[in-house]
């Protein structure tokens, strides 16, 4: 029972993978491939790790689902974290979205220019 | 149950190829490092996957740690793009 649980899960987080992967090749610019890339390839790998705590569970480990999960909040705690930086440091080293019709962040960055203390970040 | 794990195990290897296509022809430096972080959070499913097919326990402390270090390089990264200095 517990090893069909884990054999869907982890199937729906592989393919949540692969379909972020199929993103960062196809997307036209930087903060697309960068939107479609982290948020489907951190839901596929937590994905993938609460199949395998739930295998675990299944299967009397329980060190082993203890670490899985603890994988999965790092996981999920630090992978967000790190695209907010990429997409910052990116819009900040001048690289605009290309077909962009709405820049909203524009006046936001304005008011502190790179090379200033910056309060927001 | 470890012929599912090795399927998918090359389904994340196909995953990473592509991060690496994107890591070679992406235009801006700024491709490449979101290219690298997606192969750091890839590389962590891939070191969970492999608990399955060995069951030992040292692997996920692998992942975890892998996680936890591939979170600090685009941390920099992020700063370098930005053209800033490190100590900033």
């Amino acid at each position: 029972m517990s090893e069909w649980a884990a054999i869907v899960i982890i199937s729906i987080g592989v393919l949540f993978d692969l379909f972020g992967c199929i993103g960062l090749i196809r997307l036209p610019d930087v903060y697309t491939r960068l939107q479609a890339a982290t948020k489907a390839v951190t839901l596929g790998t937590c994905l993938i790790l609460a199949g395998i705590a739930v295998y675990a569970i299944g299967t009397q480990r329980y060190p082993t689902a203890v670490k899985a999960f603890l994988c999965c909040a790092f996981v999920l705690a630090t992978s967000p974290t790190a695209a907010h930086a990429l997409a910052r440091g990116a819009y900040r080293g001048g690289i605009k979205p290309t077909p962009s019709v709405v820049d909203e962040y524009a006046d936001a960055a304005a008011d502190s220019p790179p090379g200033d203390a910056d309060e927001e970040a | 149950m470890e012929t599912f794990a090795w399927a998918a195990m090359s389904v994340l290897l196909v995953c990473a190829f592509m991060c690496l296509i994107r890591i070679g022809q992406g235009p801006t430096p700024a491709d490449r490092v979101v290219a690298i972080d997606i192969l750091g959070v890839l590389l962590v499913g891939l070191c969970a996957l492999l608990v399955m097919i060995s069951w030992r326990d040292f692997q996920l402390t692998i992942a975890l740690a892998w996680a936890l270090l591939s979170f600090m390089g685009p941390i920099a990264l992020g700063k370098y793009l930005e053209g800033k200095p490190f100590d900033e």
